[in-house]
């Protein structure tokens, strides 16, 4: 294969180059376990506060009110379960159908051990009703988690809002921000929890953190050492650390030319889909992310269409039934609306920072030709 | 995951599209598991008076392995006289591929449960005698047919069609 063109950057993106520089002194050299005294520890230490300050600074917090987890799914769940447990006399909780699983999971799990959940719907794009929020919310209700953005559809929630109510009505507000953060500016002021993972921004894996309000209390998941102020125990993983500070102030520091640029990729990728036959934008027009294209082809099935564009070095997933381990389509799809045969036929496209237009030219070429190719042998014509 | 045997098929795929002048098509699958086969078959008689597959092709909707068992089966069945045909199994047509991801075995039972009713509707036609294993095989897929609408229910795949001519957009009816 000549050279792939990677566009699939919602699941993972590639590390950057600064990023690895930064971290490459604290594998080898600076290896010492930052709650040593001796001078090893002690610059493991001052790497680890340098990289909560500068990410505590990108959102307006305190250092104190950051706390560094191995990626976002243990954020969340500390946020969910953690709240939960430290708060046991408000036993209700509310999501939204299209929450990642690192989310919908763990509230589900409290559900079984007795807790009550309210599930929110969503419109066509993906948006909840902030009507049926109020509605939602009761005397009991501890906390309201709903994502900035969507990984599958990208489309953005109105957090401030979102915030704003529960600040109103005295309830937690936890953010899954995973695909949103470093790629729009976010307000911070009425978030308490916020979690983030570091390879969705050309970071390393296995690195997250959980953003906490000082007046929040969580029960720790992980009980030792009593690291990260006795919320989450394990020695710090300081080239992680570092690697995700890195790439936060590169994401942010360019943000602006960043989004630009993937605005006019998503504009021109959804136009030049748009001119196929038979296709389906899914998610929302504008209130969406820049990097996630979300569209469903008529009469074929998304994993074969993942196949045929990997067979041209292409890279992008679906949310297809073939695709899962459970042989279910995507409950996002489903929960906007989309016809059960159109989630099989989804295709996710995800720019990255290194995404260049040759890219999304090269792809725009193969696209109406393999979507041909797997329609011509289709049961299914279009239109039919 | 797959095979190489698997992606080579599903890359070149052979006896695909649809056949005009068939003597007999065999449907299965349903469009909201993700799946669905009709295969063609055109039968004529050998010299010898045997009934053989003389054309066979196909379209899929599903994944990488329903194509690939798709373009198995009908290089299996192609040229094979029906008796020969009818005792292709749907192992015979994942092994043929060098073996299936087991979460996708369910696929390989689209090939060859399609060629099996295709075949069952060409002696049904012919007014010819149903050999048992193939009425038994016909029976199970139309029982198992029934329990997945009933399992979706009529109105839902009523509601889907709708939803899917909701979905596409005008402009982009066929011309």
């Amino acid at each position: 294969m000549d050279k792939r063109i990677y566009l699939d950057n919602s699941a993972t993106t590639p590390v950057a180059a600064e990023v690895l520089e930064a971290m490459t002194p604290y594998f080898c050299e600076a290896y010492g376990n930052a709650s040593s005294l001796h001078a090893s520890g002690r610059e493991a230490r001052q790497a680890i506060e340098k990289g909560r300050a500068e990410i505590a600074a990108i959102l307006g917090v305190s250092p104190s009110e950051i706390v560094f987890t191995s990626g976002a799914t243990e954020a969340n769940n500390l946020a969910i379960i953690g709240m939960a447990f430290a708060h046991q006399e408000k036993r209700h909780i509310i999501t939204s159908k299209i929450e990642h699983h690192a989310v919908l999971y763990p509230c589900q799990w409290l559900e079984s051990q007795g807790y009550k959940v309210t599930t929110l719907d969503v419109d066509k794009t993906g948006r909840i009703d902030l009507t049926q929020l109020k509605d939602a919310i009761r005397k009991d209700t501890l906390l309201v988690s709903i994502m900035a953005g969507n990984n599958e559809i990208g489309t953005l929630q109105p957090v401030e809002e979102i915030g704003a109510i529960c600040r109103e009505r005295g309830v937690a507000f936890h953010t899954d921000a995973v695909q949103a953060y470093g790629k729009i500016q976010l307000s911070t002021d009425s978030i308490d929890l916020l979690s983030v993972s570091a390879h969705k921004l050309h970071g390393p894996k296995g690195v997250g953190f959980l953003m906490v309000r000082k007046e929040i209390s969580l029960t720790p998941l992980l009980h030792g050492g009593g690291h990260e102020g006795g919320r989450r125990s394990g020695t710090e993983n300081t080239p992680g650390i570092v690697g995700l500070a890195a790439a936060s102030s590169l994401a942010f520091n360019k943000m602006e030319e960043t989004t630009a640029r993937m605005r006019r990729f998503k504009r021109r990728l959804i136009d030049a889909i748009n001119a196929i036959p038979g296709t389906r934008l899914n998610g929302h027009e504008t209130e969406s992310l820049p990097h996630i294209v979300n569209v469903s082809f008529q009469g074929i099935e998304g994993e074969s269409l993942v196949m045929k564009l990997d067979e041209h070095g292409i890279e992008t997933s679906t949310g297809s039934a073939c695709s899962s381990p459970t042989l279910e389509p995507s409950h996002v799809l489903l929960a906007i609306g989309v016809p059960i045969s159109m989630a099989h036929g989804s295709l996710r496209i995800s720019t990255g920072r290194q995404t260049t237009r040759e890219e999304i030219d090269a792809f725009l070429d193969v696209l109406p030709r393999v979507v041909e190719e797997l329609r011509a042998i289709s049961p299914f014509k279009v239109g039919e | 995951m797959y095979t190489e045997k698997v992606i080579e098929h599903f890359r070149h795929p052979h006896n695909m599209g649809k056949m005009e002048d068939y003597s007999a098509v065999g449907k299965v699958g349903n469009i909201i598991c993700g799946d669905v086969m009709w295969l063609y078959i055109k039968v004529h008689k050998d010299p010898k008076g045997r009934e053989i597959i003389c054309d066979i092709s196909w379209e899929t909707f599903g994944c990488t392995a329903a194509i690939a068992t798709s373009s198995m089966v009908s290089e299996m069945a192609k040229g094979k006289t029906l008796k020969e045909a009818i005792a292709i199994t749907n192992k015979n047509v994942a092994s043929e591929l060098d073996g299936l991801p087991p979460i996708k075995m369910h696929c390989s039972a689209l090939a060859a449960d399609a060629l099996n009713e295709a075949i069952y509707e060409y002696l049904t036609q012919n007014q010819q005698e149903i050999p048992d294993a193939l009425k038994r095989r016909h029976k199970r897929l139309a029982k198992e047919m029934a329990s997945l609408e009933e399992r979706y229910k009529a109105y839902i795949v009523k509601q889907e069609e709708t939803r899917v001519k909701e979905a596409v957009k005008e402009e982009h009816a066929p011309d």
